[in-house]
């Protein structure tokens, strides 16, 4: 059965200029196969890589487009015609809102902002209609929200599910004293209200994980990364590259920060320039190495810029680049960040293609298990009083920590000479040893155990459970 | 190819990118293919995307209707316009993906109201980008 293709002007530098072709075929699809395979030119504008038909191509069977019949799978009869017809479309760059008015006290509040040539009335009404998640109202998001909120950004998601504690408060500033014990979404949301009500803030109080992240990013134009760990990193990353978001980046790590903008659209993403996370326990946490508290705030600040720029279209963003920062040198350097064409994730043959279960990924819960026999706080406490110097208590932390805090009578043995001042240890004599919460503490007893000593157990919780449970008058960190 | 059309039909088009602002403006260029593409006039188009006043769609249904009455002077569609409120005169990422190949793709600058530059694309074959193309624009006499 022989039908007639018509092909559009565009198309015809591909056909040798013909403007109809006849083929045969049962069905749409099979006539369009046919149509490919004699003038394969036209296959890629036509078909996506998957074979569909892009989006902005129409079919007509005689008058009626196939979308309202069978699509592909419209039989067709001789005599018939195909008409290809295009859709025309495109926009700006970045495709937000500009109906948003400003009023005269938001003009005021913006003025500093206003007087800019390169953000002006129609760059703080881009702001306004803005709508930014930031992942975590921590370190990073507490200077990022901040910034973002004093900006007049609309509307600011945040995703969290911590309660503030005093450790925050070293660093996370959009928290304080008075909301100590409170979720941190309600301390924050007071916060930024406070500093601009104008701000409509959306609380997400929830883990981010690959069941919700689609769901809550798709509400967003842009997604800021303040998050701490690397399974919920790379959730954020595959997340914002599946929905096509830009995803402003950004870690810290004692003195050391880095930020960048993630954007597969134009660019590379996370996984192009980290294809595999870390053996797990190789980068500690903050909590575990510590951070110096301004600098997430500057991190943080310079992920509100980015943001910022990239609303408003100011500017030369990160995109491309990877901003390191020392804060002890004092030094910026840049990496230049290229598109992975072999990324799993973006690349030109993805690997990935949905969500994935990233705890798995990151190595969390298959990493060696330490374990050993255990001594409670308060049965050391019972153990040291009877036993006295029979008991030696090992403490594996280092000499800074041991100078916040440490049980007396304890001796100190950081868990990375331990192998070598073995020979100080009394192999007859029962051996406790402790650290902060324990994890260390495992270690050690994997080292005394592998060289011999018999009679060692590890204090349950650490250090910290003693403080909080036996001597109330050590000080906690 | 050259993309080809007269002064008043380049200020046509700045003046329908003003008046739209800050939304986008969207229309056909009519004309006559040859060894340049001669634009012989504007064709103003609904703009069909109505949820998002930074994306524009010319409608099949539109073009067809549109390509119906220029087959009768002998005209036909050679290319498109549209507006960048506030973003430079060059494709977004979402133009190049939406691009038919051969049409001429132009696009004016709208700088905070007032129309600024104006550049003229057509895709590569292998889709991976949009190239310049040269813009003649006549003087009026």
């Amino acid at each position: 059965m022989s039908v007639t293709v018509s092909i559009p002007t565009p198309l015809r530098p591909f056909t040798a200029g013909r403007d109809t072709i006849e083929l045969a075929g049962d069905t749409v699809g099979q006539v369009l196969d046919g149509l490919v395979a004699a003038h394969t030119g036209l296959k890629r504008h036509l078909m996506q890589e998957d074979g569909r038909l892009r989006n902005f191509v129409s079919l007509y069977l005689n008058e009626t487009d196939i979308r309202h019949l069978a699509s592909t799978a419209t039989p067709v009869r001789a005599g018939d015609v195909l008409t290809i017809v295009p859709s025309i479309a495109g926009g700006s760059p970045a495709a937000t809102e500009t109906k948003a008015q400003l009023s005269h006290a938001e003009m005021l509040r913006y003025s500093r902002h206003l007087l800019l040539p390169e953000v002006g009335v129609s760059g703080q009404r881009k702001l306004k209609a803005a709508r930014v998640l930031t992942v975590g109202a921590g370190g990073l998001g507490s200077p990022l929200s901040l910034y973002l909120a004093a900006a007049g950004v609309g509307t600011i998601g945040i995703v969290d599910f911590d309660v503030v504690d005093l450790t925050n408060l070293q660093r996370q500033i959009v928290h304080g004293t008075s909301t100590l014990g409170q979720p941190k979404l309600d301390s924050a949301a007071a916060r930024l209200t406070d500093l601009n009500p104008n701000v409509r803030i959306e609380r997400h109080e929830t883990r981010l994980t690959a069941q919700n992240a689609l769901e809550i990013l798709r509400q967003y134009d842009i997604v800021v990364d303040g998050t701490d760990n690397f399974p919920t990193r790379y959730l954020v990353n595959d997340a914002c590259v599946l929905l096509g978001k830009p995803n402003v980046y950004g870690s810290i790590f004692r003195f050391e920060g880095q930020a960048s903008l993630f954007y597969a659209e134009e660019g590379p993403c996370y996984r192009c320039l980290y294809s595999e996370p870390p053996p797990p326990g190789l980068v500690p946490s903050c909590a575990e190495g510590g951070v110096l508290g301004v600098l997430p705030g500057i991190i943080g600040s310079i992920q509100a810029l980015e943001t910022i720029k990239w609303i408003i279209g100011a500017g030369n963003s990160l995109l491309g680049r990877l901003l390191l920062f020392d804060a002890l040198k004092l030094r910026f350097r840049e990496l230049e960040l290229r598109k992975d064409p072999a990324c799993p994730l973006c690349g030109s043959n993805p690997t990935i293609r949905e969500l994935i279960d990233y705890e798995a990924f990151c190595g969390i819960g298959a990493e060696p298990a330490y374990t050993g026999p255990e001594i409670s706080a308060e049965e050391l406490r019972r153990e040291m009083n009877a036993k006295g110097n029979e008991l030696v208590l090992v403490d594996v932390r280092e000499p800074h920590e041991w100078e916040i805090a440490h049980i007396a009578g304890a001796r100190l043995i950081p868990l990375n000479q331990l192998p070598e001042r073995l020979a100080e240890l009394d192999g007859h004599a029962e051996i406790v040893t402790h650290c902060h919460h324990g994890a260390r503490s495992m270690k050690a007893l994997e080292i005394l155990k592998g060289a011999g000593f018999g009679k060692v157990r590890s204090l349950a919780g650490g250090i910290d459970a003693w403080a909080e449970r036996v001597e109330p008058g050590l000080p906690r960190y | 190819m050259t993309l080809r059309l007269r002064e008043a039909l380049v200020q046509g088009i700045r003046r329908e990118g003003e008046r739209a602002y800050p939304a986008e403006c969207c229309g056909l260029l009519a004309g006559r293919p040859g060894s340049v593409k001669d634009v012989t006039r504007l064709v103003p188009a609904t703009n069909r995307r109505t949820d998002d006043p930074h994306r524009y769609l010319i409608s099949p249904d539109d073009l067809r209707r549109i390509e119906a009455e220029l087959r009768d002077s002998g005209e036909e569609v050679v290319g498109c316009y549209h507006s960048h409120p506030d973003h430079p005169a060059a494709p977004s990422a979402f133009d190049t993906e939406q691009a038919w190949p051969w049409y001429s793709y132009l696009i004016v600058r709208i700088d905070r109201g007032r129309a600024a530059e104006l550049t003229s694309w057509v895709l590569d074959d292998d889709r991976a980008k949009m190239s310049p193309e040269p813009v003649d624009v006549l003087s009026e006499v």
